[in-house]
């Protein structure tokens, strides 16, 4: 494997390649595709939290001008297959619109189309639905008590998963530690809420029997996801991957809107198209992430070793069950954190409430659990009286134990969680911060640092599934590369995924032009459909640096060694003795050389001068398979999950102004090691912007439900998202420890930043209002909720002294 | 009803319900998509144009009110078909953007600030693009852009805008 300073493209200042046409704005979103002909659809939402529908009259809408039709629940359900649950709930449905009752406020009744878009929302206001209402749940614990109303009555209570993991001698550690202590810590729902919402386009060719799809899609196994809904052929479903998607982060996974839009496109025979609008996208968009609590009991020796650790993890999953219950597994690759942790015993419980459905968000639940790890790691210190860093040193998992065998049952890669650590406590100045901390306490404010250590598991597999479902047997999530040299030399990649943001043309033309020893902008990148490519899982779990950037470096070195064997025949020496530099080919005991035009010529048009055996022409493929986790769960719930682990360490400077509460970051430093940085640019990016969406998740953003079940943050005027004043500039420590299982060193980055941030703000925050007596255990902390405990805090001492 | 907009410098004749918002009819009548569509009530800023050289929410905005202004739309910020502005360029050497849907608004609120301030502080660029919301890049190289912006345009004795 190389060290970074070896390579020529990969790691280098290099501007990234996708930016050109979205600063012109000639970015192709699905919002900008028009075709001839094109219906719009408007959807009619539930007004009830829980309630049977009763009828449904269509009459005044269908008299509206423009409308072409109304399509609701029943209709759909006799033509489509219910949607793809993860885990094994077979009783749980879920349909594009509700059928016979709604489980959530906003939940889809029914959809209009229409000419126009103004149209078919006219005529959904005049579609006239009539409820019964239902008794609901909206709380977890409610929710998960035997007694509470089913969400799905034929499912028999709302308890989608609830499975305890044993991993080591649990109770004995907990016997030979010197103490013990519990804590609750809650994740309030948020999301990742992209700036573009949701939105399809699909057209149905009844001469080739095809559907096209176009689509602001991330999601692994879209097509078949359609074609199964659909009950059509594989081959019968065109997903373009050329289509940019204005932002992801994981939620953009709009199956049921695509079903019910391929749908009408059959039913009608015309191109119908479905983009969300932003209340839609917030309310029943099917796009919350994780809601969650967290109750743990960890055991440690009076030296602060953590010895064994007990972890509920209750999450509401909202009222169809998706793919996002899985959520709740992806962390038991990392469930320890950085830390020599010997025994671990997880329960993870997911239920059913009325709430909005939840989808995949950025990082799949490791950034709640890191959260949740960080913050008993605080409490620790808190106990026994040590630094919060110390602890950290303390526990932390060695640079020579590596790779390091986690009790779950994952692999670390590698790490060197020490000398990151030591590399920030340096860059800022340890000793100073403090002093400026207790400076800005001495001026009236509320002032504290924040420290969190973290991982980011990267290279996704996708090994929760097996785990938590045993009718499932994924081993592999695969990931490839084609590359094609024309007759004229030159260099064509295709990709077989669409993009968010991620920069995954900059990527595989890095590599592959590192590979190659080619200039990268040289190398023309494609996007093929889901027809013509290769098999592939999208850009999900952090995993195309590790990923794509595996296949490509494979099939370049395919090609590259197709190359030398056809040099070698023409050169007439042995393979061995045939030197590749910079696109020609030298004998390595003769003077003789091919330029790289001559060996085209040959592979294109020489037959005669091929290799016996060879095929004419210049491709290679590869369809890459995850370095690790190849294999099935074991019966007492040991996997390997991810590859590869990237280490965060994130310290902060806040203080809280004690009259409005308001948390300002004054510092914030990250340490960051992924292996080896293919783009610096891209890697930068990811890190700031997931901080800034960790900044959210930690501060600002909630989805809060009322106790009826009204979703109260409805527009961007109460759910917050970070501005350009919320989020601090932000001073990043690199460090590179490259992994030993991927093909350059490389690991993820696409969560980094989200997955410490909100723990690392939590401890600042804490930090700072420790002299109160008060502690905040909850995310979002909202400015409200933090001006409300000081005062109380507060006027509580002032009674008391 | 008939109205004409002046869109980059063209007249354009549009015949549109007055409901319409300006958003809509420019990407919807003109075809200029390179305004976005991000939260239909005026918070996010990804459809930000230039009305009268300021700043606008187009879709706070009917098109019929628009007739008798000045519209400039990111289509016009390029020196040429694929030859990029002073802005756009300094916007892909930082790589200012990820996924590219709040980025038209971005440069255009950039574009605004640069004419009227040619020398902006930190400080002063933070609060320029505090209207408009970038959910990938945390923001840090969308300053960084606007900085190198302002050091190439002083550098080239420019007017950021002519």
């Amino acid at each position: 494997m190389n060290a970074p300073s070896n390579f020529t493209f990969v790691s280098s200042d290099r501007r990234v390649r996708e930016d050109r046409r979205f600063v012109a704005g000639q970015g192709k979103f699905v919002a900008d595709i028009t075709e001839t002909g094109m219906l719009h659809v408007a959807i009619v939402h539930g007004s009830q939290t829980a309630a049977r529908i009763v009828s449904i009259d269509a009459t005044r809408a269908l008299e509206m001008p423009g409308v072409v039709g109304v399509v609701e629940g029943e209709e759909l359900r006799a033509a489509v297959e219910p949607l793809m649950n993860g885990l094994d709930t077979p009783r749980v449905q879920r349909y594009p619109l509700a059928i016979k009752h709604v489980r959530y406020h906003g939940e889809w009744v029914a959809a209009v189309v229409a000419q126009t878009r103004a149209q078919a929302e006219d005529a959904a206001e005049c579609v006239d639905v009539v409820y019964e209402t239902l008794p609901n749940v909206i709380d977890t614990e409610e929710a998960y008590k035997p007694g509470s109303p089913p969400v799905h009555p034929a499912h028999g209570s709302n308890v989608l998963l609830d499975r305890t993991f044993n991993w080591g001698d649990i109770d004995s550690d907990f016997a030979a530690s010197d103490h013990s202590l519990s804590l609750r810590v809650t994740w309030g729902r948020s999301s990742t809420v992209p700036i573009e919402t949701f939105g399809v386009v699909a057209m149905w060719d009844p001469w080739s029997e095809t559907l096209d799809v176009r689509a602001s899609i991330q999601m692994p196994k879209y097509a078949d996801q359609i074609a199964r809904a659909l009950r059509l052929p594989g081959n019968a479903v065109r997903v373009h991957y050329d289509v940019d998607v204005g932002g992801s982060y994981g939620v953009k996974r709009g199956i049921k809107h695509t079903v019910l839009v391929g749908y009408l496109a059959m039913k009608l025979k015309q191109p119908v198209r479905l983009i969300e609008d932003r209340l839609e996208n917030m309310e029943s968009g099917d796009a919350h992430g994780p809601d969650r609590i967290f109750d743990i009991e960890v055991a440690f020796n009076k030296d602060g070793i953590v010895n064994s650790m007990k972890m509920r993890a209750m999450d509401n999953a909202g009222a169809y069950a998706g793919r996002a219950p899985f959520q709740l597994g992806k962390p038991i690759g990392a469930i320890v954190g950085p830390y020599r942790i010997n025994s671990v015993r997880y329960q993870a419980v997911s239920v059913t409430s009325n709430k909005a459905v939840q989808e995949a968000v950025r990082g799949f639940g490791q950034s709640p659990t890191n959260y949740a790890i960080e913050t008993m790691m605080d409490r620790v210190a808190e106990f026994v009286g040590l630094d919060r860093v110390e602890i950290r040193r303390r526990n932390f998992i060695r640079h020579d134990e590596f790779p390091y065998l986690i009790p779950s049952g994952t692999r670390y890669d590698s790490g060197d969680y020490h000398v990151v650590v030591d590399k920030v406590m340096k860059h800022v100045d340890w000793d100073g911060l403090i002093a400026e901390r207790d400076r800005l306490r001495a001026s009236g404010l509320y002032a504290g640092i924040g420290i969190s250590a973290c991982l980011e598991p990267s290279g996704g597999n996708s090994s929760f599934e097996p785990l938590l479902n045993s009718t499932n047997t994924t081993t592999t999530w695969m990931e490839s590369c084609r590359i094609n040299v024309d007759a004229l030399g030159h260099v064509t990649v295709t990709i077989h995924t669409t993009s968010s943001g991620q920069g995954h043309e900059t990527l595989a033309s890095t590599v592959i032009g590192e590979i190659l020893e080619i200039d990268p902008d040289s190398i023309r990148i494609v996007r093929t459909d889901s027809l013509t490519s290769l098999p592939g899982n999208s850009p999900v779990g952090s995993r195309m640096a590790v990923m794509l950037g595996g296949s490509c470096f494979h099939a370049a070195n395919k090609l590259k060694t197709k190359m030398i064997a056809i040099a070698a025949k023409n050169l007439g020496c042995a393979v061995e003795a045939v030197e590749y530099a910079g696109g020609a080919f030298h004998a390595r005991d003769s003077n003789k050389k091919l330029s790289w035009l001559d060996l085209v010529t040959i592979a294109h048009r020489n037959y005669h001068l091929l290799p016996e055996g060879f095929e004419p022409g210049l491709e290679a493929t590869n369809v890459y398979q995850v370095p690790t986790g190849n294999e099935l769960p074991t019966a007492d719930g040991r996997v390997q999950m991810y590859p590869c682990h990237s280490f965060e360490f994130h310290c902060i400077l806040a203080t809280i102004d004690p009259d409005t509460g308001k948390v300002d970051l004054r510092r914030y430093v990250i340490g960051h090691d992924c292996g080896t940085v293919i783009n610096p640019h891209i890697v930068k990016g990811m890190t700031l912007g997931g901080i800034a969406h960790g900044i959210g998740a930690a501060l600002l953003e909630e989805f809060v439900y009322d106790s009826e079940g009204q979703m109260l943050a409805q527009s961007f005027m109460d759910y917050l998202m970070p501005s350009s004043h919320e989020v601090p500039e932000v001073e990043i420590v690199h460090h590179c420890t490259p992994s030993p299982f991927t093909v350059m060193g490389q690991k993820g980055s696409g969560e980094s930043g989200y997955l410490g941030a909100p723990a690392a703000i939590s401890g600042a925050v804490n930090d700072a209002v420790r002299a109160l007596g008060i502690r905040f255990n909850r995310l979002p902390m909202r400015m409200t909720a933090i001006s409300d405990a000081i005062a109380e805090a507060k006027s509580n001492n002032a009674q008391s002294r | 009803m008939k109205i004409s907009l002046d869109v980059n410098g063209q007249k354009r004749p549009l015949d549109i319900e007055p409901r319409v918002t300006l958003l809509d009819a420019l990407r919807d009548d003109l075809r200029l998509t390179g305004a976005h569509t991000g939260c239909e009530h005026g918070v996010c800023g990804a459809c930000t144009v230039l009305v009268d050289d300021a700043p606008a929410r187009s879709c706070l905005m009917f098109a019929v009110q628009a007739e008798g202004s000045k519209i400039t739309t990111i289509e016009a910020l390029a020196a040429g078909p694929g030859e990029l502005g002073i802005i756009q360029d300094a916007f892909c050497a930082t790589h200012g953007l990820q996924c590219g849907y709040c980025t038209p608004g971005m440069i255009l609120t950039a574009h605004a600030l640069l004419r009227d301030n040619p020398s902006p502080t930190r400080a002063e660029i933070v609060d320029a693009i505090s209207g408009n919301i970038c959910r990938c890049t945390g923001y840090g190289q969308i300053v960084e852009a606007i900085e190198l912006a302002a050091q190439r345009l002083r550098g080239a004795n420019l007017e950021a805008v002519r």
